[in-house]
């Protein structure tokens, strides 16, 4: 079937719905095609809040915001983009307010504001109120209020289709080829421009706070152009995930004054980050809680966990503001975070890489400035790059609604001046190999166990703490998963509804972005950020201050081409000098 | 018919957790193979501990790829896994083992009632999403708004907490008795999310609000059965925002 859009959108988490909205309003038709049904996006599984400098607790100033997420992201930050962002948040706060968005209040019914990690006054003197929340579930009502004004705005949803290739010719976007669960069938969408909002890959890792369907679809079909993929080494492991189920707990816990322990009681974290303590950035006390766990401080019957400690607070602020996460205790721990200290360990939660885009989510395809025509990206799996080598809670929110607006803003207008490029001859070639193969598989692997290994091999190996010759082995191994990969057994041949044939699918996505992770962290011979290597224990701005642009070899299988793209070291009126990062 | 697969294990290997042996029965369907639905009984080895969504995957993974489901955070706030577990309705990632079964103990799965069954434990969630769009699911105050946000009490935004909570997930409307005798009323959820807009302080469609609860399709066909209420993973007191409802309607007022 043949469908035509001026925009089309592919995914509707927050930044999808927020680019459909906007382009919606730039009076050009758009369509927003998801794998899920809308409400189902991991979007609504951010917990904490969207951190903006509304000062409506304490005095802050979009500067001091901006400060924070370049030194969050341990100066990878590219600082254009942290200071559209630090004021662009500001208003869209305010904009989802006034779209009915059901925030939490201060006594004087402003917008409530909560301290998060890496969140500072002053530029680092001491921690600042600068997330605005709705309870625990902050991106369960982003969610639900952008999808309710695609609603009001009368959005064409396709749901339950699942994106398969994208149709790129002569360095235009055209479109895409997606399939349909409900029938098996292929539909192209011929469109004018794309933007690609479709989320993360944290289902590579084991311990994962991420959602089954969080398989980096796009960012492979991207690579698998000979396309570059930004900054992949830098992968955010959130410091609080439910011990052995990797489910989130908010940083709003720490925020609102829970604190980490380990076996014997110690707030270990005043040794790490002596000023800013637990909510020191996500980094860092992931960190400070695997050195606790490996130097024998860890709780619980394996000792690879340490406990949060919330019974300090009144029971109107743990069953109130944080309900939540006190549900996922008593529901998945059958523990009472009122009397209770809860076990957490690090979980794989966030990619701070992903497809590179400009200011205006417009696709690069290069380090020197190329870019692809009407191809836009925004959110997750785009890479701005806000968040550099390691993002500050609640800027993932802000980076969906601030880079997902400018991404719908910026497809419409060029959708408004152009006319539709001509499709490919035959653009369902490459979608209908790709099934023929998978259908036409009969190894004994089924998807399951290579997948099984593969999450456990980068959890080990390319994980918190890296090093160099497990890298290596993992590069290896992602060879030889792929290899296996190539004869997967797929054994329902049905049409309708074929979940075995997607998971499959999906599992080679997945697969891509492990390779092209894994190379462009073996490659970076420093730490920094998310990346900390035991062999190159420190930063190296002289040789390292830069991007990573990882290019899949496309005549060599398995091999990654590494090239770069320069840091932007300058905001359009501030500038930060790199520093050491201390809390 | 039933078919019995050797048990495999759902957990992961972990010498010193205890597994148990527990028998998954489920209601299986495929329309372009199966006149009618049948049980199929899966022996599994899990931890009590274990989501009955672990359990499910785990068939699907190693015993039977062809069984067909919705799921995808794996923690109770995405809304894809509502299903009929035990002869109740919930989410199988919100369920765990230990809730519903002992050791060499039976745990039955079917798919949420009053939907057409597509294929296994997937519906047909149309309709449902159909209801939900005619309650007007959005906030509409036409007045230009302020430079910064509208101004709200704590006590007002607390009026929204519970139904703002829901995640459409539609375990309470399929469990309701009057909805599956009658698909035309919208059905609790739907409700759910009117109320969420009619006692929002900042909203001016109050008015239209009510009169589309007022309808033949709204809020006077319940008859506080309470399945609903029991049914929410939420934990989300439906019936009494029902209510709450039913009074606004009553009194042409929130």
């Amino acid at each position: 079937m043949h469908h035509r859009y001026d925009v089309l959108v592919v995914g509707a988490g927050g930044a999808g719905l927020m680019a459909a909205l906007y382009a919606a309003k730039g009076n050009v038709s758009v369509a927003c095609i998801s794998k899920l049904y809308p409400t189902r996006s991991h979007t609504g599984a951010a917990q904490g809040g969207i951190g903006a400098a509304l000062g409506n607790v304490q005095e802050d100033h979009w500067e001091w915001h901006m400060f924070d997420t370049v030194k969050g992201g341990d100066y990878l930050t590219d600082q254009d983009a942290a200071e559209v962002f630090a004021k662009d948040i500001i208003d869209a706060v305010y904009e989802l307010e006034h779209m009915g968005l059901p925030f939490s209040r201060t006594p004087d019914g402003k917008i409530a504001q909560r301290k998060f990690g890496g969140h500072t006054r002053d530029f680092g003197k001491a921690a600042v109120e600068r997330s605005c929340y709705a309870k625990d579930r902050t991106g369960h009502m982003i969610l639900q209020t952008l999808y309710q004004q695609n609603v009001k705005a009368g959005t064409t949803f396709y749901n339950e289709f699942h994106v398969t290739d994208l149709l790129i010719e002569d360095g235009r976007c055209r479109g895409v080829v997606a399939y349909e669960l409900s029938t098996g069938e292929l539909h192209t969408f011929h469109a004018k421009a794309v933007i690609l909002a479709a989320g993360g890959y944290g289902r590579a890792f084991k311990i994962t706070s991420n959602a089954l369907t969080l398989t980096g679809d796009l960012m492979s079909i991207y690579y698998r152009k000979g396309l570059p993929l930004e900054d992949m080494e830098f992968y955010q492991f959130h410091p609080t995930g439910l011990a052995k189920l990797g489910i989130l707990v908010t940083e709003g816990i720490r925020g609102e004054g829970g604190i980490l322990r380990n076996d014997s009681g110690e707030r270990f974290m005043e040794r790490y980050a002596p000023t800013i303590k637990d909510l020191a950035p996500r980094d860092i006390v992931s960190r400070s809680i695997i050195t606790e766990i490996r130097e024998g401080r860890g709780v619980g019957r394996d000792k690879d966990a340490v406990n949060i400690d919330l019974t300090h607070l009144p029971r109107e602020v743990i069953e109130g503001k944080l309900a939540e996460i006190t549900d996922l205790a008593r529901t998945y721990l059958g523990m009472d975070p009122v009397k209770d200290l809860v076990p957490i360990q690090p979980t794989a939660h966030y990619a701070m890489g992903g497809i590179p885009t400009d200011l205006n989510g417009l696709c690069l395809s290069d380090g020197n400035g190329g870019s692809v025509e009407g191809l836009y990206a925004a959110g997750e799996q785009a890479c701005v790059s806000l968040h550099g080598a390691n993002r500050l809670g609640t800027n993932s929110l802000g980076d969906l609604v601030v880079f997902g607006r400018r991404a719908g803003i910026y497809a419409a207008q060029y959708a408004r001046q152009v006319e539709f490029a001509d499709m490919p001859e035959n653009p369902e070639r490459e979608s209908v190999d790709l099934f023929d193969r998978l259908r036409a598989s009969n190894g004994k692997d089924n998807a399951a166990s290579i997948r099984k290994e593969l999450q456990e091999s980068m959890m080990n190996n390319v994980g918190i703490f890296r090093n160099g010759p497990d890298m290596a082995k993992q590069v290896g191994i992602v060879q030889e998963l792929k290899a296996r990969y190539a004869n997967v057994g797929v054994s329902d041949p049905s049409r309708r509804y074929n979940s075995e044939l997607i998971e499959a699918m999906e599992l080679g996505f997945m697969l891509d972005c492990a390779e092209a992770m894994t190379a462009s962290a073996l490659n970076r011979t420093e730490s920094r950020g998310a990346h900390d290597r035991e062999d190159f224990t420190t930063r190296d701005d002289e040789n390292w201050l830069k991007h990573t642009m990882a290019y899949k070899d496309l005549n060599r299988e398995g091999q990654v081409q590494i090239g770069y793209k320069p840091v932007s070291l300058k905001g359009f009126t501030r500038a930060f000098e790199p520093k050491p990062r201390v809390y | 018919m039933t078919q019995t697969h050797a048990p495999t294990s759902a957990a992961p290997v972990s010498a010193s957790v205890p597994m148990i042996q527990l028998k998954v029965k489920v209601l299986r369907f495929d329309p372009e193979k199966d006149k009618k639905a049948h049980w199929t009984t899966y022996d599994v080895e899990a931890q009590a501990s274990d989501r009955v969504l672990d359990v499910i995957n785990h068939i699907k993974w190693y015993m039977e790829p062809s069984l067909t489901f919705r799921r995808s955070c794996m923690h109770g706030i995405c809304g894809s896994d509502a299903m009929l577990i035990n002869g109740r309705n919930r989410l199988a990632c919100k369920t765990l083992v230990r809730d519903v079964a002992k050791s060499g103990g039976t745990i039955t799965v079917e798919p949420i009632r009053g939907l057409k069954v597509e294929k296994d434990l997937l519906v047909d969630m149309e309709p449902f999403f159909d209801s939900y769009k005619a309650i007007m699911p959005y906030f509409i105050n036409e007045s230009p708004a302020p430079a910064a946000e509208r101004i709200q009490s704590e006590e007002e935004a607390e009026r929204m907490a519970h139904s703002s909570n829901c995640i459409l997930c539609a375990c309470c409307t399929t469990s309701c008795p009057i909805f599956w005798v009658n698909g035309s009323y919208l059905g609790p959820a739907a409700i759910v999310q009117a109320h969420r807009f009619i006692f929002d302080t900042r909203d001016e469609a109050t008015q239209q609000r009510l009169g589309i609860m007022n309808q033949n399709t709204g809020v006077w066909r319940c008859r506080t059965a309470y399945n609903c209420t029991e049914a929410c993973p939420r934990d989300i007191p439906i019936t009494q925002l029902i209510e709450e409802v039913k009074r606004a309607v009553m009194y042409g007022q929130a």
